[in-house]
Order: structure tokens, then C-alpha cells, then sequence
């Protein structure tokens, strides 16, 4: 033993390698079989309405939603089935009542619970009981750095400012604190201000996170999509906080794949680490899975279990590993490493969510959507369509429509 | 309040926050450490230190209880065992109980 503490497979870098094994190699459910940690969107409710929001267009109802005692049956079944965290989210989570109770039931079987939230419902005894609940992280959204434009792109007026009294609160129950900033071409101008913010809330952790075009995002995206500029200056930014605030704050940020060669693996390949459940009970492999028609996505008020519905549904077999397929992917060296990208993606921008993610450059369909996509960030549209139960609304006046058109 | 940017040294007596939970996962059968949205895998030697975090005691009296479990080297031990306590307070996974610069 002596050997193994003090000898070289526990040098510096081996022992603190040693920590990150489950992370880096992201061989959880290779190895493990089922997720790590399960995204629970308890509602579609919310009071915000961004333009690119994750939710599908067509939202659940309240009235469909699982009841308190149906999540807290599917909190016991995901203990029991080894999952260790759960991300109540949404929606907003905190718009169900009985949010207090269900944290507190992932605390009594054993699960670790992180809230992603908007915010604006929280008060200060909500959030300090669901501390004395067990939750252990809050993430909250931030729209942009001042309500200016932050209140604009949530369609919510004085949300910022609710927003910022939470994060603060948050800090004062002492709970860790991750900012999340939804980033596109009407605030990436702010980002370094945003950046200040996270620091000054003295948050542990600011997700800069590039929008994901589909869904709702896919609507807005004449005015979301970000110039290449833009996105060059981003990087720059956040390779240069990154360093700075080094044991401060924690930065994770992706490039957007629209300006990237290559997809990003989402969702770390198709039924493979993965999977949310949806407010009505849908067992989905992707929070945008939904918006892929044609598939039918099975529910916890199946006779299924989950397990079950995780080992051996359709949905989640479709798209699985490599052999699904087409070429270019099909025989390229890459396939592992990216599995053909968003399949949400491919179904969005081609119409069938078995090809090639267009976001790679090897797509025959890359070319055409890029240029598409270039000459949309570079244009003057900067109108928004809020996303609401009713289908999207039309922002009535874009207020920033002369300022981008000069 | 968690502390930022703890610098462990021999004199530090570490624990684990809150939200940082070292558990031991029955369906994997290993120990896991539950951050925000992270599960880490630490080593063996890693719980080891771990669960001597208590707050109470001192990084150099962990050190010391090593190197005689292990008759090994104290140096070799305790260069290891900051680096790996180190790692984990720069991620936010650490603090500390009370600090003394002296
Ligand atoms: S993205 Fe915006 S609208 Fe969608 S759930 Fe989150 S806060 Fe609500
Ligand atoms: S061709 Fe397919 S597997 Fe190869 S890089 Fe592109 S998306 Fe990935």
C-alpha cells in the first residue's frame, strides 16, 4: 500500500485523475448501465417567456402533469436504480406547489438534488425550506446582465432584479451557486458584464451556454443567431476568465455548433448517459426529443419501469450507438466520439432525425443551412417570438431594430 | 459562507461543504463524491483522505496517520495528499474549518 500512496500510480496527477474517472471518461452508462443523474422537468409552466426556450412547442398542460405521489414514486424507482442526482427543472419548478415536498422525498431515498430555476416565484422561506428540504444546488438563468435586456428577452418585467435577490439569498443560506446565461446575438455584447455579475453574486460555477436551434430557438433564430465574429469574441472572453478567476469562478462554456466543424455530442450519444422524464411522464432521451414526430416516447404511467423503458423502448434503441447510421457517419472515424450529433438537430433542419447532423461539416446539407444561418446573424430582424402555451407571440416592437440596422 | 480560493496547506483543517457528499453507491459498488450536477469517482486512497476530513483535524495530522498506516515516506505522503485536497478546493468541493497562516 505503501507503494500505491507514496510510489508513482499516485503521483499528483494520478490521484487527482483518479477523482475525475467517471466524468472524463464518461463511460457512466457504458459501464454502469444507467444514468448518473436524471433531468426531472416537473412543469411546462412558467411565468417567463424566452424565445429560445428548451421546452417543445407544443408545452404539456398543467392538467396532465404527474401528481405529487406519481414523481415521488418515480424518485423512489431512480434510487433504487442508481441514480444519484436529479435536476428538478422545467418549465419553472418551483411553479408546482408541492416542490417542497418532492425534494424533500429525493432527500429521504437518498438522491441529491439540484434546482434549475428562473426564480422569479421563489421567496426567501420557499428557498430556505427547500434547503431544510436537502436541496443542494441552485442554478438559476440569467437573461442578460442589466433588465434592459435581460427583461426583454424573458417577456417579464422587474424579473431581473427578482433573479439577482434570489442568487443572493441563495448565497446566504449557503447554498453553491451556478449562473446560468443563455447566450445569442442580442446580449452576447454583455457577456463580460455577465461574467462580473457571476462573480460578484459570488456564484461557484457560470454556464455560458450558446442556444440550441430547434424548438423554439428554431423559430427565433433569424434573431438569435449570433454573427462569427461574435462567437470568435466570445471565446476569446471566456478563455481569458477562465484563467483569471481560476479557484473564483468555475466557466464551462460551449461553442455553438452552427460555427464549429464538427456536432457536439449531445447528450453524450442517444440513450447512452442520459435521459429526462417530461412533465406528463414521458421517458425521453433528450428534453427536445419530443419535438422528433414519429417517435413515441413511453411513459412512467406505462406497466413499464423505468428501467425497462430505458433498456428496451423503441425510442431509445432507434438512435442508439452506431448502427442506425447513414453515411457520411456511418463509416467515419469519428462516430464514437460525436455518435452523428443532435438528433433533435437532424430532424429540425432536414426532416428526418437519422441523418447527419447538419452541424457537421461532412453533411451534404451542411453548406446550404451555414449559409442560411450566416446571412440570418448578419440581418436586421431582431423581433422575438415569446414562447407561451398559445403557440408564440410576437414581441410587438423590437426595440434594438435601428440600433443593429445601421 | 464557502471560501474561495483556499490554499491547503499543513495547517489547514479541511472538511467537506454541505452540498459535497461522499457516499458509497450500492449499485456500483464505489465511492462516489455528489457535487452540483457532478459525480466524481475517487480513488481509494482518495476516500481514504476524505473521510478524515473532518474539520477537526489538521492536514499534517492526516499526514502523519498516513505515513504510519503505510510506513511510507511522510514527504512523499504529504506532497500527494495537499495536491489531491488542493484539486478538490479549487473545484469548489472544499472548504475549510478554520485556517492559521502562522
Ligand atoms: S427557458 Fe425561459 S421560458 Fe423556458 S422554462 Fe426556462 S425560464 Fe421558462
Ligand atoms: S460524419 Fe457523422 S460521425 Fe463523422 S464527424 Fe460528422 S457527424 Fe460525426
Amino acid at each position: 500500500m505503501s507503494d500505491t500512496l507514496a510510489g508513482n500510480k499516485t503521483t499528483t496527477a494520478g490521484t487527482t485523475d483518479g477523482l475525475a474517472v467517471l466524468e472524463q471518461t464518461r463511460s457512466a452508462a457504458e459501464t454502469y448501465g444507467i444514468p448518473l443523474a436524471v433531468l426531472l422537468e416537473i412543469t411546462h409552466r412558467c411565468p417567463l417567456q424566452c424565445p429560445y426556450c428548451s421546452n417543445p412547442v407544443e408545452l404539456d398542460r398543467g392538467s396532465t402533469e404527474l401528481t405529487t405521489e406519481e414523481w415521488k414514486k418515480v424518485l423512489s424507482e431512480l434510487a433504487e436504480l442508481g441514480v444519484l442526482q436529479v435536476h428538478f427543472s422545467g418549465g419553472e419548478p418551483t411553479a408546482r406547489k408541492d416542490i417542497v415536498e418532492l425534494v424533500q422525498h429525493a432527500t429521504d431515498v437518498g438522491l441529491y438534488s439540484n434546482l434549475i430555476t428562473s426564480a422569479v416565484l421563489l421567496t426567501k422561506d420557499k428557498l430556505s425550506a427547500l434547503a431544510d428540504a436537502g436541496l443542494s444546488h441552485v442554478q438559476i438563468s440569467f437573461q442578460g446582465n442589466e433588465p434592459m435586456v435581460a427583461d426583454r428577452v424573458a417577456g417579464l418585467k422587474d424579473a431581473h432584479r427578482k433573479k439577482l435577490e434570489v442568487a443572493r439569498w441563495t448565497r446566504e443560506l449557503d447554498m453553491p451557486l451556478t449562473v446560468n446565461a443563455v447566450m445569442h446575438r442580442q446580449n452576447l455584447h454583455q457577456l463580460s458584464d455577465i461574467i462580473q455579475m457571476a462573480v460578484d453574486l459570488d456564484a461557484d460555477r457560470l454556464e455560458v451556454a450558446n442556444v440550441q436551434y430547434y424548438g423554439w430557438a428554431l423559430k427565433n433564430r433569424a434573431a438569435l443567431m449570433p454573427t462569427i465574429e461574435q462567437i470568435e469574441e466570445t471565446s476569446r472572453i471566456v478563455e481569458e476568465a477562465q484563467v483569471r478567476l481560476k479557484g473564483t469562478l468555475a466557466i464551462d462554456y460551449v461553442v455553438p455548433d452552427y460555427y464549429a466543424l464538427r456536432p457536439k455530442k449531445c447528450m453524450g450519444g442517444w440513450g447512452r448517459q442520459f435521459f429526462n422524464i417530461s412533465p406528463a411522464g414521458k421517458v425521453l432521451p433528450c428534453h427536445a426529443a419530443e419535438s422528433i414526430t414519429g417517435l413515441e416516447f413511453e411513459s412512467v404511467r406505462s406497466n413499464h419501469s423505468i428501467a425497462w423503458i430505458w433498456q428496451n423502448s423503441e425510442a431509445f434503441n432507434r438512435y442508439r450507438g452506431t448502427g442506425w447510421m447513414p453515411e457520411p457517419c456511418k463509416s467515419c472515424e469519428f462516430r464514437e466520439d460525436d455518435f452523428g450529433g443532435c438528433r433533435c438537430q437532424a430532424f429540425a433542419l432536414t426532416g428526418d432525425a437519422g441523418n447527419t447532423d447538419p452541424a457537421c461539416a461532412l453533411s451534404p446539407r451542411h453548406e446550404e443551412i451555414f449559409k442560411q444561418a450566416e446571412q440570418e446573424s448578419a440581418g436586421t430582424q431582431n423581433r422575438f417570438l415569446y414562447r407561451n402555451f398559445a403557440g408564440g407571440t410576437l414581441e410587438t416592437e423590437a426595440p434594438q431594430e435601428k440600433i443593429n440596422g445601421a | 459562507m464557502a471560501s474561495r480560493n483556499i490554499s491547503v496547506s499543513e495547517t489547514s483543517r479541511p472538511k467537506l461543504p454541505r452540498h459535497t457528499k461522499l457516499k458509497f453507491d450500492e449499485t456500483r459498488q464505489v465511492w462516489v463524491i455528489l457535487a452540483p450536477e457532478r459525480v466524481l469517482a475517487p480513488d481509494e486512497i482518495a476516500v481514504e483522505v476524505l473521510q478524515l476530513c473532518d474539520g477537526v483535524r489538521s492536514v499534517a495530522e492526516m499526514v502523519d496517520q498516513l505515513a504510519e498506516k503505510y510506513a511510507a515516506p511522510r514527504d512523499a505522503i504529504a506532497t500527494d495528499v495537499i495536491a489531491m485536497l488542493q484539486d478538490l478546493a479549487d473545484k469548489g468541493f472544499l472548504t475549510e474549518a478554520r485556517e492559521s497562516t502562522a
